[in-house]
């Protein structure tokens, strides 16, 4: 009875201490590695992910898909571990280990039960340190990279996305497809990677997420790991501003398909932009808060045209895309793009109402606790916060500046960043 | 200090573990399961009806899916649009799915706004008007998700033809989402007899997971689902699947650049999680063909012999209906279908004759030892499989025994089941053809 008693207590105690704000804690590895580190022993586990500077901006046209070949081949053979004995070590301890790539970055995530951590930790920091980038496994990836990008030029979704990145970023590492074109596939040689990878996978770019059961000491002990083996940094270039579209830009692209997919397009915004809360607040009741949107009322509420249809900003280092999407029969396209577009027009014109803006605010405010309800969640925010340089208090402040956003904010920021008129649109399928 | 007040944290929590989830069935029959998981202030709530597309008919596949779209298309309290916008009001996120086996609905919110979600959710469970103006707009909505999920979808087609061939008697046959001509002769009156058929609480269960007290839980669930009556429900036949005697192959054209191919073989599922064994086999068989990318199906077919570009080995080990394991594979530049077929057969043959090694059996018991701890992150993930084993007849109790079983698996019943099963005479084969051109549609 007092035993129930004294862990109620304690609970209330934990609780308000957890929730007040996420403890973040941080610091540099004497490598020069800048870490963002949760403790939190609820759960037996541990969670990292280690994220490089080293995303599809970093390619160029020649040789596209080398930064992802590069991330993709990492684990695949390292130091005296063959790939198979890499891959069986993980699964031994039963650790799941996994890339996340992105135009900006890539990433390992490593999962592992908290008895475990040692050993995953050394699996990990092989992969890192020292990739063997084996001539026998590069061809056999390459072989199927190729099979992939093949099988993908007949899928009218994926079509679209390439058409569309392309268009919105002519002449920007944005523009080019991360998994590479065919033939630039087979131009990349061992030593691309080698080269690549001495590069951009430096200590002094590295960010490291930790999540976990854990102390300070001990994650500090596994960060300095992480980051030991790596070369000092080499200093890249910036990447270039993303250009923007002068004039409207229509591409159909018909493969067999029985629906067009449709996507519209404009640069939209970084992580740290200044225009940032008026315009995702402001998307969602664009397009972005689901059935409340207006696109989803507009196209598929009251008219059927479509399951999906959405609009959203992705923020990227050098300007990511405003997106809009949707998916309809193709004897619907004009139809549904008409509306599409009105519904565009106006918000850009009018923007949202009181009342609207009041649902947007609601929802994103309301909902913010669901954002961080599991370890997993918190690890990819932590790693957002590093990789992106945002201020460790971004979380914390992040629903009072949803709050503050008002309704000519939004309009302003909508008619200053979004020109309408000079979109980029794509429309894949219908052919054959 | 901090460290003692964490430690003594953990002690609670487990001291806690024994009793959660806790379980109370009201009056009506309606189920509840509450699991309390206090790391975050907030709560998912799921119903889960037991109808899916096995309880359907022919003639009007795609109505389990059908009705699940038209439930939020108002209720007399709550008109159409109504329930989305006051969860979303609420910073609730919330949305459907039907599968074979169930159709469920959920809300993820804060944790003061369970309330709110019961409200709305009990409300529709009996009281849903499903108007003919908004079943004519919605059902068009189908259609479109149909096209985009299976018609465009080379390998979603494949695998519809090979249920839909390698199963004769039992319903799962038939695709979730319906066949189109189906789709398109639907009315409003086939959804209004399912929902009357099915929707009751002696034909659901209620999970709440999250930072909740599950006497409170209790409370609400009496309040705001106490007062609907139960039905009776019709008899569901077994519907058995007769012994497959003989192989059987569907192929599919489609556009495409690459063949691919999937082999189904019949298997059972869990009847009974203490007794049955097979299915633990096959599961520890599923993960030493493909649970890690050392893998003996990787490593003979992608890695050693360049056979295939990739392969994959899938099998779930509960389901109301009678269980499939699927083995597929996208073949390599200049190979056959007939060549990564039989390399697959020759994986199978090999562990029906040799059996596994122990270092194998061990890395596929820590795995999903791990991956069960790991689950528990999500909320969303623990209701899930709550919800899943409660639907297909078995308990959420079964989580642990289900575990423990995995763990007393012996290299000789992987065998045994990979010697049983895995023969022509139980295979269905479904091989995708590439055409070039020629459009897609129904």
């Amino acid at each position: 009875m007092a035993n129930k008693l004294i862990s109620g207590f304690l609970l209330l105690l934990f609780a308000s201490l957890a929730h007040a704000a996420l403890p973040i804690q941080h610091w540099q590895t004497a490598s020069g590695a800048r870490v963002l580190f949760v403790e939190n022993h609820d759960m037996p586990m541990v969670d990292f992910k280690v994220e490089f500077d080293a995303g599809s901006a970093r390619d160029v046209r020649e040789k596209s898909g080398l930064a992802k070949m590069t991330s993709h081949l990492m684990p695949l053979g390292a130091g005296k571990l063959s790939e198979d004995q890499v891959s069986s070590g993980f699964a031994d301890i039963g650790a799941e280990f996994g890339g996340d790539f992105t135009r900006d970055s890539s990433a390992f995530t490593l999962r592992t039960l908290s008895s475990q951590r040692r050993k995953a930790v050394d699996l990990l920091a092989a992969v890192l340190d020292s990739p063997r980038f084996d001539e026998k496994i590069l061809d056999r990836e390459k072989s199927r990279t190729i099979a992939a990008i093949r099988e993908e030029e007949t899928d009218p979704e994926h079509v679209a996305e390439k058409a569309f990145f392309s268009l919105l970023y002519p002449n920007h590492p944005y523009g080019l497809p991360p998994e590479g074109e065919i033939d630039t596939v087979k131009a990349i040689e061992r030593r691309d990677l080698v080269d690549f990878y001495e590069t951009h996978y430096t200590a002094g770019k590295e960010v490291i997420a930790i999540v976990g059961d854990l102390t300070r000491a001990e994650a500090e002990a596994a960060a300095s790991e992480l980051s030991e083996g790596l070369s000092p940094d080499k200093p890249l270039a910036d990447l270039p501003k993303a250009p923007y579209p002068a004039s409207p830009i229509v591409r159909k692209i018909a493969i067999p398909s029985s629906q067009s997919h449709i996507l519209i397009g404009y640069p939209g915004i970084t992580w740290d932009d200044p225009d940032y809360f008026p315009l995702v607040v402001g998307n969602y009741v664009l397009g972005g808060g689901g059935f409340e949107s207006r696109l989803l009322h507009e196209v598929r509420e009251k008219r059927g045209l479509a399951y999906s249809v959405y609009s959203y900003f992705f923020p990227l280092e050098a300007i990511g895309p405003f997106k809009v999407g949707l998916q309809t029969k193709v004897d619907q396209t004009d139809e549904a793009l008409g509306i599409v577009r009105k519904t565009i027009d106006d918000f850009v014109s009018h923007g949202p109402t009181e009342k609207e803006l009041e649902a947007a605010k609601q929802n994103i405010v309301g909902g913010f606790p669901l954002r961080l309800d599991s370890n997993r969640k918190i690890l990819d925010y932590l790693a957002l916060i590093g990789f992106y340089n945002l201020p460790l208090t971004y979380l914390d402040d992040y629903t009072k500046k949803v709050e503050a956003v008002k309704v000519d904010e939004i309009r302003h920021a909508f008619q200053r960043r979004i020109n309408p008129e000079d979109m980029v649109t794509v429309i894949v399928g219908g052919g054959g | 200090m901090k460290r003692i007040l964490f430690c003594l944290f953990c002690l609670c929590i487990s001291f806690e573990a024994h009793a959660n989830p806790y379980m109370e069935t009201l009056g009506n029959g309606l189920k509840v399961v509450v699991k309390e998981d206090r790391r975050a202030p907030v709560v998912v709530s799921q119903i889960w009806y037991k109808a899916g597309s096995v309880d359907e008919f022919n003639g009007t596949t795609g109505v389990a899916h059908a009705l699940e779209h038209m439930m939020f298309k108002g209720t007399k309290k709550v008109p159409a649009g109504q329930f989305s916008k006051l969860i979303a009001e609420a910073g609730g996120r919330e949305n459907a799915f039907t599968a074979q086996d169930y159709t469920a609905f959920f809300q993820e919110l804060d944790r003061s706004k369970l309330p709110l979600a019961m409200k709305l959710e009990s409300d529709r469970m009996k009281n849903l008007l499903l108007s003919g103006k908004e079943f004519s707009k919605e059902i068009r909505v189908v259609m479109e998700e149909r096209r985009l999920r299976t018609v465009d979808q080379p390998h979603a087609l494949l695998y519809e033809k090979m249920m839909s061939v390698a199963y004769q008697e039992n319903p799962y046959r038939r695709p979730v989402i319906g066949w189109m001509n189906d789709l398109e002769s639907m009315t409003v009156e086939d959804v209004r007899h399912w929902y009357k058929r099915w929707y009751a609480p002696n034909n659901a269960t209620l999970v709440v997971v999250g930072d909740v007290d599950h006497e409170k839980v209790f409370r609400l669930a009496k309040k705001y689902y106490g007062g609907i009556r139960s039905s009776s429900l019709p008899e569901r036949k077994p519907q058995k699947e007769p012994v497959q005697k003989g192989m059987k192959i569907v192929h599919v054209e489609a556009p495409a650049n690459l063949p691919y191919l999937m082999m189904g073989y019949h298997v059972p599922v869990i009847t009974d999680a203490e007794k049955d064994w097979e299915p633990y086999a096959l599961d520890v068989l599923a993960g030493v063909l493909d649970g890690y990318d050392a893998a003996r199906l990787d490593r003979a077919l992608v890695k050693e012999n360049g056979i295939a570009v990739s392969v994959g080995a899938e099998y779930e080990d509960i389901g109301r209906g009678d269980g499939m394991f699927v083995i597929d594979a996208t073949p390599a530049h200049g190979k056959k279908v007939s060549d990564v077929e039989e390399a697959a057969k020759a994986q199978l043959e090999k562990i029906a004759k040799e059996g596994i090694a122990k270092d194998e059996l061990e890395r596929v018991k820590a795995l999903v030892t791990a991956s069960h701890v790991f689950h528990n992150d999500s909320m969303f993930y623990q209701a899930m499989r709550i919800g899943q084993l409660e639907s297909v007849g078995l308990s959420y109790r079964d989580v642990d025994v289900m575990l423990r079983k995995i763990n007393e698996v012996t290299a000789e019943q992987v065998k045994e089941v990979a010697r049983k099963y895995f023969v022509d005479g139980n295979l269905t084969l479904a091989v995708l053809d590439p055409v070039k051109g020629g459009s897609r549609g129904e």
